[in-house]
């Protein structure tokens, strides 16, 4: 895109360890165009600390700005405890797409503990506010409600002043388990689960599309 | 207290599943332990959120920014029609049973319905009760709703599902726990401090749901 500077980042969030405390953060000017990348998956692992990892990302977009954050997946490894918070800032007129994947447990491994909480406001409003959690101590992580077997689970999310309310007009079904919903607002959001990243990130990606 | 949990309050909550008509469809209930797996996974997400904004309700918090902060915890629109659908029906029966200013307040700010925790937790407050009794009677809600629907749903034997229920009891009280010290927190941050916990797939089936021409209930 033209005029759009973009950042990878590297290494620094690639393996948050027990204890460990990350934090993240971002400002897109008035009216500048951003793209967040990371170079690969992030992947929480079990510490020497008993404690949980701790990774804070705070992400504002100015006026007339546009954000895009778009890192590769988080994976959560077996024997891990991460808790991850997202709070987003937005500018009445800013833009934002934002993709969130959590890969649970490696190959064939069990999940270790993740909570990610993403809380979006727009002009100082409540966008949108989500806690997930998943693995032991996240009770009924596995049933039928919440992820039903699945492995990979994400979520895009669209927003943009250029809609009068939400750039999908009405909620879409995306294959079996994604949807692309529009949110109270200016705002659209792609909810996924998967057997595993691939299906996910084509899920993402299809929904990326139907926003345009 | 007893009332305001009782299925027959006429309040509308007998014809919704809680998600579990779809769960069953898609082969994720099929017997009472994957009926429990679910109510569990339910009332740590979707009870947990409905119930701390049923206690900030009761312990006083603005009702239109709790309802705002309801909107934007739920993010699928079939789930926000329903919440708002079941808020009318129950704001009707409270305010028959509990005549008070602040349900006449808020019925008048939402006249197509407010959020259904939230009217919950001010129907509570008007009829004298704390915080965690609304947040007990909403957490009990997320579990009883698809516990009945299953029965009726799967032919399951109704003394399993009230098994699966009263297995869930001492997990209701930690979320009711978590909800009101949640409300506590939120009376002096705002309802920014409530409980957010969501479950993606009662998400994505709640919008197939909602495209089904036949079902049993309406969510």
């Amino acid at each position: 895109m033209d005029g759009e500077a973009r950042v990878t980042v590297v290494g620094a969030m690639s393996a948050p360890l027990g204890g460990d405390r990350i934090a993240l953060e971002v400002t897109a000017g008035p009216g500048t165009r951003l793209r967040i990348g990371s170079a690969a998956a992030t992947i929480a692992l079990p510490g020497r600390s008993a404690g949980p990892a701790h990774y804070e990302i705070r992400l504002t977009v100015a006026d007339g700005a546009t954000l895009r954050w778009l890192p590769e997946p988080l994976i959560s490894a077996h024997g891990s405890d991460l808790r991850m918070t997202t709070r987003v800032e937005l500018a009445p007129t800013a833009r934002l797409v934002l993709r969130e994947e959590q890969i649970l447990g490696r190959t064939g491994e069990s999940p270790g503990h993740l909570t990610t909480r993403l809380t979006v406001h727009r002009a100082g409003r409540p966008l949108l506010d989500q806690e997930l959690a998943y693995g032991p101590g996240a009770p009924g992580w596995d049933g039928g409600a919440v992820l039903g077997g699945h492995r990979a689970v994400g979520q895009l999310l669209v927003v943009g002043p250029s809609y009068d309310t939400s750039p999908v007009a009405r909620p879409r079904l995306l294959g079996e388990t994604a949807v692309l919903t529009p949110l109270t607002g200016p705002a659209a959001l792609a909810t996924a689960v998967a057997p595993d990243a691939l299906q996910l990130r084509r899920a993402l990606d299809e929904a990326a599309a139907a926003v345009g | 207290m007893l009332i305001l949990a009782d299925g027959r309050f006429p309040a509308g909550g007998h014809a919704h599943s809680g998600g579990a008509e779809a769960a069953v469809a898609a082969g994720r209930i099929h017997d009472a332990a994957s009926l429990e797996a679910f109510c569990r996974g339910r009332l740590h997400t979707a009870g947990l959120t409905a119930a701390g904004l049923a206690a900030a309700a009761a312990a006083g918090l603005d009702p239109l920014a709790l309802d705002e902060a309801a909107d934007a915890r739920t993010p699928a629109p079939a789930l926000r029609a329903t919440a708002r659908r079941l808020g009318r029906q129950l704001m009707r029966a409270a305010r028959a049973t509990w005549p008070s200013p602040e349900l006449d307040a808020l019925a008048a700010a939402r006249p197509r319905g407010a959020h259904q925790p939230v009217v919950l937790g001010l129907a509570a407050r008007a009829a004298g009760l704390g915080p965690p009794d609304a947040a007990y009677a909403a957490g009990y809600e997320a579990v009883s709703g698809p516990a009945t629907a299953a029965v009726r749903l799967l032919s399951l034997d109704p003394l399993d599902a009230t098994a699966v229920l009263a297995r869930l009891a001492p997990e209701l009280d930690q979320v009711v726990a978590r909800a009101t010290e949640a409300a506590r927190r939120a009376l002096d941050q705002g309802p920014g401090a409530l409980p957010a916990a969501s479950a993606p797939l009662l998400d994505i089936a709640a919008e197939q749901h909602a495209t089904w021409s036949v079902r049993l209930f309406a969510s």
